[in-house]
């Protein structure tokens, strides 16, 4: 590690952070959602993730910045465990999603990707009707009558803002939406589910302004119901929308804090050049 | 830039030259493959027209050249083919959906996959003939260990009956049907393979995140995605199985047959060993009916391909 | 811009959570079948591989027939006379000799063509040719047994008499107008496959598109191309209805391509079709037969694949 081992804020203390919030005006106490301790990942040989040690809180949005290649897109796959797909990918430490360990043989991925759902960068909708998206994970899991379907869809599509824009059409096919409406239509389907963790990498940079500020507005929206852990380049975006930051650079976690406090009186250097692009 | 140009006129001429003899030859070749082509439809035609009418599609085969048919043996080829497909296209793809969406990722089983993957390879490459005799051997006598098919240990019905079933499957139906299904799996293993890679992963990675088991991302997305690419892979496969005459001839061999089979362990024949019986007799006037026979087997194997050809199209975005 | 309504969305209505334990068993019936038609493959495999090397064991039992007249002797008379000769030479000759014209004439021709259909054709054309090649592929060996028999012989016996009825040559060019179609499809998939940004490399080098034709890519396909080369050199070998209609039925150790031959396919079948009485050593000298020509497909396999690994290594 490059930094001084006590800047980095130790759970307990990443525990006091969770105390009030302050762009929101809320002082409601944020419960560990997930919590992680003495973490690595590799990539064969490749070291991709070093000793990482940070608490997630519970219905915030954390937003993870840090330059390409650093390991956050890994960070966030370890925790629905998608890198599961990945053979040469292995991990070590713990990994813990309220209490129970992920990274234990046990875990049941199936019933961990339910509680933990995730919008990929690229929109990615199955190439069926917009219906049959929202419906594809309820019908997974739940077995229940057509009304309840159709409602959960409802449901789904309206707290993804999109269900005002494809009420009438939601027999057409996903991919004749535009690129903004696809990725909500992604995250519709992820609620779906019920999931109470989303995980988010780069939703946002496929999309333009406008799509951006839709999905911006739908977070600060869903924050109040899930935990939210977001991955973005995209700097005004981590400071407007996120409650906590975490930098993270070349495979270790730099620093942690709340979003206001990192971005105007970051503790470590190496965040203050990013932040400001004076990087490299 | 001009002065660069006039430097080396020749060598730059002599080597437009190069390239223009190239374009010569290439059409040359070009040439000569079409009028080859050209020469053998032209030659099946002639020698076919003579006897393509509606007795040739309604007739047994006949002694004499003018009343032969092929009915028996189109209704062979359906039969087998039928059998073929049942067998092959559930072996097929489920084999490709196991080396394609459910790769181990422990070391050993890893390189199990590997082995099952290099073994398909080579099963692609084994000759036909070679089918034929595993078929003879496995099917036909099952390994001479029990009974033998006149003889056989165990039957269902008796031969009077449509679903008269007997072990060994002896000379029939059932025995010329497997074989080709050992023949054309390879091919529909490697294509619907090419068919399951060529969908994106981020569809994968979509369903599994919403909590998919392996089994719910393949039914519920991979393999819709799939079926195009599939169904033509295999389309073309049967198109094989249909023209497959190698195999088939050990298992039936050249048999003077006049009806149709009954059950699935009767004695058939199928259209490529009815052209292959007819083209090998002396007689020249057999060599016209064989003629027939292949234009009208190749009508169907046009039939086919135009169909796989089009769902190909209408999936191709 | 979308208007969001303020308030906190409702929970979403649940349904009944399906099984867990219905929902394992499924998976684990499933796994077994797919894992089934795993094996099935691995035993087909084992069971030629049994059956060839059982039959042809018994067939190496036999008083007649000793293993190392098989592999060394130039004479092969099963069926003619009292004395049974079983050397496989002239069988192998056979086959060596219809695949030798069949390639000679095959794969250059299909090269040339995939380079041009790779290289130099206009989008439109190749849209055309390559579904075509694929019907070519697609039509029956049968159907060119026909030809070579109806038409390619009586050429050959009108250009140069000493052609004869049957004949290796006759056969080996029908082989190669089936391989054509294969060898351009594949070659052709290989040129194609070569990075844009190599040809525009060797073009920005001010190289003519014969130069980067034959000199950038092709080779960059080499291991592309030697794969297709290699599998129409496996189908020649394997292949039988040509060669049992037009290449004859006496094998002979020759290299004369006017002379009838009979490859290992022929040979098979003239047996299987009950030339010979069934459980003589005739019938099992089949099996010996299918086993080499399964030993040289097999081994024609391997290399490819080999080739194929190595471009893997190369070329990501
Ligand atoms: N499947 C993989 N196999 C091997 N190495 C990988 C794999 N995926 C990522 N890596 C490596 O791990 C490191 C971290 O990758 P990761 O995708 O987590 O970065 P990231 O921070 O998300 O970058 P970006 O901002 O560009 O998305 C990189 O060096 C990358 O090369
Ligand atoms: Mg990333």
């Amino acid at each position: 590690m490059n930094i001084p081992a006590t800047t980095l804020p130790s759970p307990a203390e990443q525990g006091l952070n969770l105390q009030g919030i302050g762009s929101s005006g809320e002082h409601v106490a944020a419960q560990p959602a997930i919590e992680v301790e003495g973490f690595n990942a590799w990539y064969g040989d490749y070291h991709a993730l070093t000793n990482m040690n940070i608490v997630i809180p519970e219905k915030r949005i954390t937003a993870f910045i840090g330059p390409s290649g650093c390991g956050k897109s890994t960070f966030l796959r370890w925790i629905n465990r998608m890198n599961d797909l990945v053979p040469s990918a292995r991990a070590t430490g713990t990994l813990k999603l309220h209490g129970q360990d992920l990274l234990d043989k046990a875990t049941d991925v199936v019933e961990l990707r339910r509680h933990v759902g995730m919008v990929f960068q690229k929109p990615n909708p199955f190439p069926k009707s917009i219906y049959d998206n929202v419906a594809f994970g309820p019908r997974l899991h739940l077995r229940m009558s057509r009304g309840e379907l159709n409602q959960i869809v409802e449901q789904s599509l309206r707290r993804a803002a999109l269900w005002e824009e494809v009420k009438d059409r939601l027999k057409s096919p996903a991919l004749s939406l535009s690129g903004g409406q696809q990725q909500r239509l992604c995250i519709a389907r992820a609620i779906a589910v019920g999931p109470s963790v989303l995980l988010m990498d780069e939703p946002c940079s496929a999309l333009d302004p406008r799509s951006t500020a839709a999905i911006e507005d739908l977070m600060a929206q869903l924050r109040n119901d899930y935990t939210i852990a977001i991955v973005t380049h995209n700097m005004q975006q981590a400071s407007r929308a996120s409650d906590y930051s975490a930098f993270m650079y070349q495979g270790e976690l730099i620093e942690f804090g709340q979003t206001e406090q990192v971005f105007t009186m970051p503790k470590s250097e190496q965040t203050q050049n990013y932040i400001t692009g004076r990087f490299g | 830039m001009n002065a660069l140009m006039k430097n080396t006129p020749n060598a730059r001429s002599g080597r437009f030259f190069k390239d223009h003899l190239f374009v010569i030859v290439c059409l040359l070749a070009a040439g000569v493959c079409i009028a080859v082509l050209g020469v053998m439809l032209a030659s099946i035609i002639v020698q076919g027209m003579e006897h393509l009418d509606t007795q040739l599609l309604q007739n047994p085969p006949s002694r004499k050249p003018e009343k032969a048919g092929i009915y028996p043996a189109m209704i062979g080829t359906v039969y087998i083919c039928l059998v073929c497909a049942v067998t092959a296209i559930p072996l097929g793809v489920g084999t490709a959906i196991l080396l394609e969406e459910f790769k181990p990722r422990q070391r050993t089983l890893a390189r199990l996959h590997g082995v099952v993957q290099l073994n398909i390879t080579n099963l692609a490459g084994v000759p036909s003939v070679v089918y034929g005799i595993l078929g003879m051997t496995a099917f036909v006598e099952l390994f001479q260990v029990l009974g033998s098919p006149s003889d056989p240990i165990w039957t269902i019905g008796t031969t009077d009956n449509w679903y008269y079933i007997q072990l060994p499957f002896g000379r029939g139906v059932l025995a010329g049907g497997l074989t080709l299904m050992l023949v054309v799996l390879p091919i529909i293993i490697i294509s619907s393979q090419e068919a399951l890679r060529a969908v994106p992963n981020s569809l994968r990675q979509g369903a599994l995140a919403l909590g998919s088991t392996r089994w719910q991302m393949v039914w519920g997305t991979t393999l819709p995605a799939a079926i195009p690419g599939i169904m033509t892979g295999t389309i073309l496969a049967m198109s094989r199985a249909i023209g497959e005459a190698a195999p088939i001839l050990i298992i039936a061999g050249v048999v003077y047959i006049t009806f149709t089979p009954e059950h699935l362990m009767d004695d058939f024949t199928a259209m490529p060993l009815q052209i292959y019986d007819w083209a090998s007799r002396p007689q020249e006037s057999f060599h016209h009916v064989a003629a027939s026979g292949i234009l009208v087997l190749m009508a169907i194997l046009l039939t086919f391909n135009a169909v796989a050809v089009i769902i190909r199209q209408k999936f191709q975005r | 811009m979308t208007t969001i309504t303020a308030q906190s969305p409702p929970a979403l209505p649940q349904g009944k959570p399906k099984s867990k334990a219905l929902r394992r068993v499924r998976e684990s019936c499933i796994m077994a079948g797919l894992i089934g038609c795993g094996v099935f493959s691995i035993a087909t495999t084992a069971t030629i591989i049994v059956i060839l090397a059982v039959e042809a064991f018994r067939f190496f039992r036999l008083d007649e027939v000793s293993f190392w007249e098989f592999i060394s002797g130039t004479k092969w008379s099963p069926l003619l006379g009292a004395e049974k000769h079983f050397g496989i030479w002239p069988l192998i000759s056979g086959t060596l000799l219809v695949t030798l014209v069949a390639m000679s004439v095959a794969l250059p021709l299909g090269l040339i063509t995939a380079i041009w259909l790779s290289e130099y054709a206009k989008p439109k054309v190749r849209a055309v040719i390559k579904p075509v090649l694929e019907v070519l592929a697609g039509i029956p060996t049968v159907v060119f047994g026909f030809f070579a028999l109806t038409v390619i012989t009586p050429g050959l016996r009108w250009i140069h008499e000493g052609f004869g009825v049957y004949n290796a040559a006759s056969a080996g060019l029908a082989v190669a107008v089936m391989c054509l179609p294969i060898v351009t499809s594949l070659s052709e998939d290989a040129l194609r496959a070569v990075p844009r940004s190599l040809r525009e490399g060797a073009f920005g080098l001010g190289a003519t598109r014969f130069e980067v034709a034959v000199r950038v890519v092709t080779p960059a396909a080499l291991s592309g191309i030697v794969a297709a080369f290699l599998l129409a050199i496996a189908r020649a070998v394997g292949e039988t209805m040509i060669v049992a209609l037009a290449a004859g039925a006496s094998p002979s150790l020759t290299m004369d391509p006017r002379s009838e031959v009979q490859p290992m396919t022929g040979y098979m079948v003239q047996i299987f079709l009950g030339d010979a009485s069934n459980f003589g050593p005739e019938y099992y000298s089949s099996y010996a037969v299918a086993a080499t020509l399964f030993l040289m497909t097999l081994l024609l396999t391997l290399i490819g694949h080999r080739v194929r690994v190595r471009y893997r290594q190369v070329y990501e």
